[in-house]
């Protein structure tokens, strides 16, 4: 018998592989954009544990010269005083695409348990100690080091972009002789002196962590989990309705199959058997599109989060079989959850019940009350995170309560405006057209909020992508005020540039800045001399009056947004500041880009105020900055990697944000298709169940293309309707991202701005998508024998 | 002594210079341009004292048997291990690796330090005498009037070590051969200082007093291929007698036993192969280990018969080269106290 009916069920499938293709489509989608996104997040985040594991020695905490280098004699002062250190040197090595950060290290004084103990252990360490010994990297990095003329040893536990040397080798390749800094070992002998005694110039420095990296990074990867969420959901409706179809096309069967004497128990575990074989082979081939999707995107992902954090990620996938599970996992529940209601219809129908199509529809009225008080429950939980929640999570339950809502209010809000709508229709046709159209609704609400879905993710994301670029490139145009900007090596390189500087009347602007701690984070403290070209470009969000000529007069400071969301401040807010005194805000300015915080001071204040200021970059005013450049080089003998012109800077920056929001464009796509691909599916169910409906006004004289042509109408009507639905709530949702979690992401607000061609766009590609998904169905329809619209007279049905 | 050292030395080695699997049998491999220990060499003071750069390895290795006023026994240990990464005896060629630990009634401590040769981290200088890692000291004026310091996270120590006896060469004249195929060392003892000073445990500082003794041993191969391991013994006798004895164990089940006699005049004689027998007798489980903590000792020659009993068996260095060492007890026809060390188990 099971076999019987097994056999009986798949029989199904094999008439109509059209279907199996969508269902086993549907659900690879799902499971590929989720397990995709999620392989990405998984290898950043192993990236920026394994990085901030070797670059820290593992989370402990440095000593630090602030002024520079630690010399030998420190070093040794220190452990002969009882202070277990590791000396580091920490520098560069020129490499193929890039340089390649080296540690150079102390393998007898490495703390044992750290990353840089476990790549240098008693096996490798003779061939790593000395100045004749190998540099360890990973298999990858190592590759892009071949040119160097050492060896090279794979070792690889170490994340991309680091290589590991023995001090003495990192001595001779950076040229460095004292150390970067000194790694405080975590178990300290019983009895030290205090550090002021020994190395009074050194401070002990927290450790930058894999978190602090990861909180920087965190909003990125949330961005991405919540598109591979809605894209979840959004294959899910595809499955949803492929499943629908089945059930319903195969109701005489079932019908059958009972009268025969299976049980309805015995049919649902078949039912169900069945959804799992193909949930399994549909995840296994989503999680082989999901690696593709990841591979592909991967790339574009670790430049991105290179250029906005300077986190490295390895460019390579590798995914753990936890991974591969967790998509079967995913997909086994996602066809669970999409088939959930089909099972229990036929676990509760009747073994003779006649088919009743209408009745089902009746039956979704209610569901469709149950979806508004759900969406009401969806909604509150959103303005509760929106009042009570703070940081990222509670913006993304605002965000994710909010789309809910609005999906399942979809179908009542949609029907309220049929019923509106069929108000002004007049004619038999006409009224038919919107009462059998409201009919429909249930049957494709499912589509529909996918729909809505994707176009308001889309005009949301979008938004924001729209007004990133827009803000972004006003305030580079006005904040990139230099036409050139140049690096000195040396004073003597200094006096040399303002020297010809003044011969040549080009004004130099210093940009000169010193690092510490504001508040009790770290941050960035420049100084401005007076020139016309800050106070006229230089944008504020807010400020007292006269703020520039106050700080020409050297009063008072200026802060970044960041610093004052971080801290509350605004101006005329008193501002502490290292060295133990006190200013006054003047004004904030926007600094898109910059996770620290930063404090600009006047010129004549910074250089008074702090003796270790970097005095090495200057902007540079000219007409025409090539032959300034050219100048530079050839008279004066600057280096080419000394200077930047104003465009490349420019270039620079737009190209890391096209790169960040090239992932988002991509995915944004690929949500639109599978909501495209789910009209298709819901009306495909839909077209089988409603040959009933349609018999009749055939039988009266409406001809089948004209049927046709009413129903390629309908879903553009529909398409359209979500259309204009979606426009409110993907302006809410960009509002949403731009208001709420960039704020709590980056620290800085963007101003929305609102692009309605983009919308007339996305309009009409959704209404391509509708009429392109109604187009089969309707030439189906248009051909369909009339014997089979005659039948339905006949038929049991 | 210190036989017991020399199997520190090819972990140690393996990680000071290279050659990832050559094990324990790295002693036993050839020792192309270092230096070889000479029978006709005869040690000059204060020079040999300080370190033999030419030699593959070389130690200063202190033990002591101490006790607080209440009567408390400790034990301490102080160990500076050179190795040589290339021939020659250049500074920088040299590796350094320290031990140190107590044993206590509350456990026992230990701690481990490394350090690049030439780098002042560590070194020794032979007069006046000073041999240092990091914190870690040993510095006289001279090697018989010593103040020893070592400290880890839980444990630190402040000794005062005075000699009322000479230097004992072990071996022949401190030639120190320990095998059958003629392996040897450079080795000679100084077993009679008397101990004044402090451990500070994370209670807080005990004064103690006691008995120490040092070896000074350097040598470019002295073990065996075959050898696996030891079992070393310093005693002091009730009796003011003493004796250094110790066997290498063989893979093929057999041993070699020597050692060295001293008597209450502070003269001493060497003891031939096999003249001494060792036998463990009762065993406890340590580090997931059973390890011999109790023996017996049979010098028929001198009518010794003697039981010796770790007085804390948990004595376990679980360094990155692992041995069991602390102190012992001993009963029977000589009693008194002493140190035990055991490697290879």
């Amino acid at each position: 018998m099971t076999g019987a009916v097994l056999s009986a069920l798949l029989s199904h499938w094999r008439r109509r592989p059209f279907q199996l293709v969508t269902l086993v489509l549907g659900l690879a989608l799902a499971t590929a954009l989720w397990s995709g996104v999620q392989a990405i997040n998984a290898e950043a985040r192993k990236s920026y544990d394994a990085a901030a594991d070797t670059l820290t020695g593992g989370g402990l905490s440095n000593l630090v010269h602030l002024d520079g280098s630690i010399p030998h004699e420190t070093f040794i002062a220190l452990r002969r005083a009882g202070w277990l250190v590791s000396p580091v040197i920490d520098g560069w090595i020129s490499a193929q695409g890039g340089r390649v950060r080296l540690l150079g290290i102390d393998p007898y004084t490495a703390p044992g348990d750290s990353t840089i103990g476990a790549a240098i252990g008693p096996d490798s360490i003779g061939e790593v100690v000395g100045a004749e010994g190998a540099i360890l990297t990973n298999a990858t990095t190592a590759a892009r080091l071949s040119a160097l003329e050492r060896p090279v040893n794979v070792s690889n536990g170490l994340a991309p972009g680091i290589a590991l040397a023995d001090l003495s080798v990192a001595q001779v390749i950076t040229g460095q002789s004292g150390y970067s800094r000194l790694i405080l070992l975590p178990d300290q002998p019983l009895i030290r002196p205090p550090l002021e005694s020994i190395a009074p110039d050194l401070t002990i420095e927290r450790p930058e962590t894999a978190e602090d990296l990861g909180r920087l990074t965190d909003s990125f990867h949330l961005n991405l989990t919540a598109f591979g969420l809605l894209s979840f959901a959004v294959g899910l409706f595809i499955v949803n309705g492929a499943v629908g179809l089945a059930f319903e096309q195969r109701r005489p069967m079932f019908r059958t199959l009972r009268a025969l004497g299976a049980t309805s128990r015995r049919l649902v575990i078949m039912l169900v058997l069945e959804l799992l074989i193909f949930a399994i082979v549909a995840g296994a081939l989503g999680i082989v599109l999901g690696y593709l999707i990841a591979s592909l995107l991967l790339p574009d992902v670790a430049a991105t989060l290179r250029g906005l954090y300077g986190a490295t990620v390895e460019g390579a996938l590798t995914l753990s079989p936890l991974w591969w599970l967790s998509g079967l996992a995913i997909a086994v529940a996602g066809t669970a959850l999409a088939s959930v209601s089909g099972l229990i219809q036929v676990a509760r129908m009747p073994p003779l019940a006649p088919a009743k199509p209408r009745a089902w529809a009746m039956v979704s009225a209610g569901t469709m009350r149950w979806q508004l008080s759900l969406a009401g429950g969806a909604f509150a939980v959103a303005l509760l995170a929106m009042v009570l929640g703070d940081g990222l999570v509670s913006g993304f339950t605002l965000l994710g309560g909010f789309l809910i809502a609005a999906a399942l209010a979809l179908p009542s809000v949609l029907a309220v405006l049929l019923a509106l709508l069929s108000r002004f229709g007049k004619g038999p046709l006409v009224t038919w057209f919107w009462a059998d159209t409201r009919q429909q609704l249930p049957g494709l609400s499912l589509a529909l909020m996918a729909l809505l879905l994707a176009l308001a993710a889309n005009i949301g994301v979008g938004t924001m992508v729209a007004s990133f670029r827009a803000t972004f490139t006003g305030w580079l145009d006005q904040r990139l005020v230099s036409d050139l900007y140049v690096t000195v090596a040396s004073v003597a390189e200094s006096s040399l540039l303002q020297g010809y500087a003044v011969e040549n009347g080009v004004v130099v602007l210093p940009i000169w800045h010193t690092d510490g701690d504001v508040l009790g984070a770290p941050a960035e403290i420049y100084g401005v001399v007076d020139h016309p070209v800050y106070s006229d470009n230089w944008p504020l969000l807010s400020s007292l009056p006269d703020t520039w000529p106050r700080i020409a007069a050297g009063e008072g400071a200026l802060v970044n947004e960041q610093l004052a969301r971080r801290e509350g401040l605004s101006p005329g807010d008193p501002l502490p500041l290292p060295g133990g005194w006190e200013t006054v805000i003047l004004g904030v300015y926007s600094d898109y880009g910059n996770p620290l915080g930063q404090v600009v001071l006047p010129f004549a204040v910074l250089t008074a105020r702090y003796d270790d200021v970097d005095r090495s970059d200057f902007g540079l005013l000219t007409d025409d900055p090539d032959a300034l450049r050219a100048a530079l080089t050839g008279d004066l003998g600057f280096a080419e990697d000394q200077m930047v012109d104003q465009r490349a800077l420019k270039a620079f920056s737009m190209q890391i944000f096209e790169r960040t929001f090239a992932v988002t464009g991509a995915l944004n796509i690929l949500t639109l298709s599978v909501a495209g691909v789910a009209i298709l599916t819901s009306l495909l169910t839909l077209s089988a169940m409603r040959l009933p409906q349609l018999a009749p006004v055939w039988a009266l004289g409406v001809t089948r293309a004209t049927l046709a042509r009413i129903e390629l109408i309908r879903a553009l009507v529909l398409a359209a309707l979500t259309f204009v639905l979606a426009v409110p709530v993907g302006l809410a949702l960009a509002w949403v991202l731009l208001a709420v979690i960039n704020v709590e992401a980056f620290g800085w607000r963007l101003p929305m701005q609102i692009f309605p061609m983009d919308w007339l766009w996305l309009g009409l590609a959704s209404l391509a998508a509708a009429g392109l998904a109604s187009l089969w169905p309707a030439r189906q329809l248009a051909r369909r024998a009339p014997a089979d619209l005659i039948r339905v007279f006949s038929h049991e049905r | 002594m210190n036989v017991r050292a020399l199997f520190l030395i090819p972990l140690f080695w393996a990680l000071a210079t290279m050659a990832a699997a050559q094990g324990f049998a790295g002693l036993g491999q050839t020792s192309d341009g270092f230096d070889l220990p000479d029978p006709e060499t005869r040690f000059v003071f204060p020079q040999d004292h300080g370190a033999h750069n030419g030699y593959r390895i070389e130690w200063w290795y202190v033990t002591a048997n101490l006790e607080a006023a209440d009567g408390t026994p400790y034990g301490i240990q102080w160990t500076l291990f050179r190795s040589a990464l290339a021939p020659g005896g250049a500074e920088a060629d040299q590796a350094w690796m320290a031990h140190a630990a107590v044993s206590t009634p509350g456990g026992h401590l230990y701690a481990e330090r490394f350090a690049r040769g030439a780098s002042g981290q560590a070194g020794v200088t032979a007069a006046p005498f000073d041999a240092f890692i990091d914190e870690w000291q040993m510095v006289g004026p001279d090697l018989n009037d010593l103040r020893l310091t070592a400290q880890g996270t839980d444990f630190h120590y402040d000794l005062k070590l005075d000699a009322d006896g000479p230097f004992i060469l072990q071996g022949d004249a401190g030639y120190s051969v320990k095998s059958e195929a003629g392996q040897a060392s450079h080795y000679y003892s100084q077993p009679f200082y008397q101990v004044t000073g402090t451990i500070t445990l994370e209670d807080g500082p005990v004064e103690v007093t006691g008995r120490a003794w040092l070896d000074r041993e350097w040598s470019s191969q002295p073990l065996e291929e075959t050898q696996t391991g030891w079992d070393w013994f310093s005693l002091h006798f009730d009796s003011g007698e003493k004796m250094m004895g110790f066997q290498v164990r063989d893979e093929d089940g057999s041993v070699y036993t020597v050692g060295t006699w001293i008597d209450a005049d502070q003269s001493s004689q060497a003891l031939t192969p096999d003249q001494l027998r060792i036998t463990a007798t009762a065993w406890s489980d340590v580090a997931g280990r059973r390890i011999p903590t109790t023996w017996e000792l049979e010098l028929p020659d001198r009518d010794l018969s003697i039981t010796t009993t770790a007085i804390y068996p948990d004595s376990w260095m679980g360094t990155l080269v692992s041995y069991w060492e602390g102190p012992v007890t001993v009963t029977g026809t000589h009693p008194g106290i002493g140190y035990l060390e055991m490697s290879g188990y």
